[in-house]
């Protein structure tokens, strides 16, 4: 108990946000009489926050090289307009439509970067810039309209589920994507563990490891045969998990990720380490440009339409998820991980307070409160760990 | 009323974990100069910390006298209000304001929250004439250099009546010239009658003005030397500092010079904002393999200059003039091409240049040399830890872990990181700009022994530094720059502070950079 209390202690930023998520799910999940956690709900968490969770991956991105992005919501309305106008209007194929509005996401992104990296204007002010910009252009190109409907298979993107084989009762593909994940998780944390004890770095001990690997273990298959027993794996999921995976990799295995957190954490000393400063912070508004347009799709695909108003609020919540997830306003801190943990509790409190049926001005307010007690209680725990 | 005006009497203070100060005991004369040596992580901030109420009363154990009365201080304000005044190594002004709105900062001269300008400027120029700095008070303290910030900042201590003046190494970033004067002042103001507690890792200058020194060595006090027993030599001090004799500070070397490696020709620079402004004019040097050379300067000859426009342009514009690598005319465009032609520069200011103070000792040294850990811009983190851990007994870095963070070092263990980080990544020739600056006696010695080491294997090394002794002590050959230039270049067997301190002085220099004519008696 006393070990279990010490590596709580030690990891408490890492834990913090995870434990506030459970805390947050059993009090919703009493509160509502159980609503909270039935398969239907769970896969409408999934859908209803999908395309703030993407836009969370970038925007933690930005937020390590010490920048904001204030314009993603904006930007991705544009894309929704444009992708409508190509897929509506022009009636291209869907494919040609999500390429090319990817491209254009990566063209904004290269338009602010340009700005904030080799003119080095304030990002909070070009991308305020950007946010009244790109809002007035959605508004231009849609002519003040809403364009709807997309083709179907472009809809599926949002709404549709991994197609399963034969007809069990429950949903067997989302069972064996439980379990082969389980797997993979366990074989991996094994690996490092042993990497670790071989360069004899401090670990848990064995009775706490197992006990680890038998809680993420239920947890993972918990939510897969939730799943299962509503409509299966949501296409979504999928997109999301390889975003997140893709990200978390580059972010912690790649030079460019390292080059990331270097610029983040001391601009000046990166630029003399040989990091080209100028270009890691272009490349990731880019990046950010990239992830509003894919989060735009996502969000039209669910509407299925094109609005002038799509994706209003979308970067503060952003914002939001990446700063619950433990992210340093001045740069040089956060993970992917976080971010999407962080984007999670956003979306059980704004999917738990609608279920008992609190107004959205409570839940304006109180979402509020939260965003200020994380990042309190991130800089509390700062402080007490600083030894001067 | 004692004869004391400060007495801190078994004062302990603990952080979690570490027992920063035990039993400490600390007596300051009324109207006395008292120095307050030690390494690095000795105490000796964590004890004036403690003095004014950083740390507040009751999270330390012990107790303080002030004029013979018990004080428990709370905060900052309650200890100035006594007239106890800290002057921190990082100046605390707004490079913004006027000096006269940085003197009263805090404390404005104003009626009913209105700002009575007569007063702070009248005030102003009295508080300026008193430490003798002759500017206007209206200029921004970010327009004048640092030895008169410096001014300006004893000025602000003096507004608020001063009588316990503390000052954390005030002359870190200064000049010898800059330096000289605050000393002065500082005797001028115990003529006055206010006393002084100078932290100082320049043991000359403690040696000139002190008149007694107590030593504090890992939280605890060693010894109170008085000053006019006319026995306490630097060395004396350096032994209570380290608890052993440093006969030697700097380590024994044959050196084993070889080809030239580094030739700079011509090189001319312009200033970074004022664009006529000719920061380095017309500069030739060479390094040979093997060979340590030093560049000696007073601040401002441009020596970080000249550093960082060859590490890849990273200082000034319209740079003219040549680099040859062996022989090979090469361009040093950018970082990354410095790099890759075999240039390394270890920058003077570590915590804002150096490192990522965020990031651990492993992510530090691995930053340049990444590359060379990677496959298919893959990360192969256990090489890496091989790597750091290679470093870290390679170098003696001091640390429980190779996944501690940079920014909880000592500064001799941070600048062990700094030259890892750069020794990775394998260097023909290494920039050391500073090496020791803020670094305490032993890890000095170490350092000293690393730079050795890299140019016994064949490394063409340039070391800059102000300390005239360090230059004299470690290099084969030296050149001096004043005012963009360099006018004098002498070999070790010649050189001696007085000859440095001559050429470092002599200002429009030879004409043409030309360094052949000059002394090689």
């Amino acid at each position: 108990m006393e070990t279990l209390m010490k590596l709580f202690k030690n990891n408490i930023r890492q834990y913090g946000m995870i434990i506030a998520l459970v805390v947050i799910m059993i009090f919703f999940q009493l509160i509502t009489g159980g609503l909270l956690l039935e398969p239907i709900n769970i896969t409408n968490l999934i859908l209803q926050n999908s395309y703030i969770l993407v836009l969370a991956i970038g925007m933690v991105l930005v937020i390590i090289t010490g920048h904001i992005d204030l314009s993603v919501g904006s930007v991705a309305a544009f894309v929704g307009a444009v992708a409508a106008i190509m897929m509506v209007d022009m009636q291209l194929h869907p494919v040609v439509a999500v390429i090319a509005s990817l491209i254009v996401g990566g063209l904004i992104g290269a338009w602010q970067g340009f700005w904030v990296a080799y003119v080095r204007i304030p990002a909070f002010i070009v991308t305020l810039a950007g946010m009244l910009l790109f809002r007035g252009l959605t508004m231009i190109v849609l002519e003040g309209q809403s364009i709807s409907p997309f083709p179907a298979g472009f809809q599926k993107i949002s709404s549709g589920f991994i197609p399963d084989f034969g007809d069990f009762g429950v949903n067997l593909i989302a069972i064996l994507a439980g379990i082969i994940f389980t797997l993979i998780y366990i074989i991996n944390e094994l690996r490092d563990r042993r990497a670790q004890q071989k360069y004899q770095f401090e670990v848990i001990s064995n009775s706490l490891f197992v006990l680890k690997l038998v809680v993420m273990a239920a947890v993972i298959n918990a939510f897969t045969y939730m799943l299962a027993s509503y409509a299966g794996l949501p296409n979504i999921l999928i997109l999301l998990l390889v975003l997140i995976l893709i990200y978390s990799f580059v972010m912690n295995r790649t030079v460019m990720g390292r080059h990331i957190y270097a610029l983040g954490g001391n601009e000046k000393a990166a630029a003399l380490s040989g990091v080209k400063t100028k270009k890691v912070t272009f490349w990731v508004f880019v990046n950010m440009g990239v992830m509003a347009a894919i989060s735009g799709l996502i969000f039209a695909a669910r509407l299925n339409a094109a609005t002038p108003r799509a994706g209003t609020n979308f970067e503060l919540d952003a914002i939001a998820a990446s700063f619950i997830g433990g992210a340093s306003a001045t740069g040089g801190i956060g993970t992917v991980f976080g971010a999407i943990i962080g984007g999670l509790v956003m979306g059980v409190l704004n999917n738990g307070m609608s279920l008992i049926g609190l107004g959205i001005d409570w839940q304006q307010g109180i979402k509020g409160l939260v965003l200020l007690a994380a990042v309190a209680f991130d800089i509390y725990n700062k402080k007490k760990n600083s030894v001067s | 009323m004692s004869e004391y005006i400060l007495e801190m009497r078994n004062i302990t203070k603990e952080f979690p974990g570490v027992k920063a100060l035990e039993n400490v005991n600390l007596r300051v004369r009324e109207g006395e100069i008292h120095s307050l040596c030690g390494e690095n992580g000795a105490g000796k901030s964590t004890l004036m910390k403690v003095l004014s109420g950083v740390y507040p009363h009751g999270s330390y154990d012990g107790e303080i006298l002030f004029k013979g009365s018990v004080c428990e201080f709370k905060n900052i304000k309650q200890s100035e209000e006594l007239g106890i005044v800290i002057i921190h190594q990082e100046l605390a002004l707004i490079p913004y304001l006027s000096i006269a709105e940085n003197i009263y900062l805090g404390n404005e001269r104003s009626r009913r929250g209105i700002m009575d300008w007569n007063e702070t400027i009248t005030g102003a120029k009295e508080l300026l004439a008193k430490v003798g700095l002759d500017e206007n008070p209206n200029t921004p303290v970010g327009s004048i250099g640092v030895g008169k910030q410096q001014l300006v900042e004893i000025a602000k201590a003096l507004s608020k009546k001063v009588k316990l003046l503390i000052l954390d190494e005030p002359t870190a970033a200064l000049n010898e010239d800059d330096s000289e004067n605050l000393l002065q002042l500082m005797l001028e103001f115990k003529k006055q009658g206010i006393s002084c507690i100078l932290i100082s890792h320049k043991l000359n200058e403690v040696s000139k003005v002190s008149d007694s020194i107590t030593i504090l060595r890992d939280g605890k006090t060693i010894e109170t030397l008085d000053m006019h027993s006319g026995e306490v030599s630097e060395d004396r001090i350096i032994r209570g500092m380290v608890g052993r004799d440093l006969t030697n500070r700097y380590p024994e070397r044959t050196p084993n010079i070889g080809e030239v490696t580094l030739e700079i020709k011509d090189w001319t620079v312009y200033h970074e904002q004022q664009a006529e402004r000719k920061v380095l004019d017309r500069i030739n040097m060479v390094v040979r393999r093997g060979e340590i050379v030093g560049i000696a300067g007073l601040m401002g000859a441009g020596r970080t200059e000249l550093a960082m426009s060859i590490f890849g342009k990273s200082y000034g514009r319209g740079i003219t003039g040549t680099i040859l690598k062996d022989g090979k005319e090469i361009q040093n465009n950018s970082v990354t091409e410095a790099i890759e032609n075999g240039f390394a520069y270890v920058t003077e200011d570590r915590k804002d240049y150096g490192l990522i103070l965020i990031d651990d000792i492993k992510r530090n040294i691995s930053l340049t040399g990444l590359r060379k850990l990677t496959h298919r811009t893959v990360i192969n983190e256990r090489e890496e830890v091989l790597v750091a851990e290679e470093m870290r007994r390679k170098l003696k870095i001091k640390t429980p872990s190779i996944l501690q963070k940079t920014g909880n070092l000592s500064g001799g263990n941070q600048q062990k990181v700094v030259l890892s980080k750069w020794i990775y990544s394998e260097p023909d020739i290494l920039i050391l700009d500073e090496p020791t600056r803020g670094i305490d006696v032993g890890a000095k010695y170490e350092i000293y022994t690393i730079i050795n080491q890299l140019a016994d294997e064949g490394k063409g090394i340039l070391v800059i530094s102000s300390e005239l002794p360090e230059i004299l002590g470690i290099c084969d050959r030296i050149y001096v720059m004043s005012a963009g230039r360099i006018t004098g270049e002498v070999n070790r067997e010649n050189a001696t502070q007085e000859t440095l301190m001559r050429y470092m002085t002599k200002t429009g220099g030879n004409g043409h950079g030309n360094t052949d004519e000059i002394v090689q008696k």
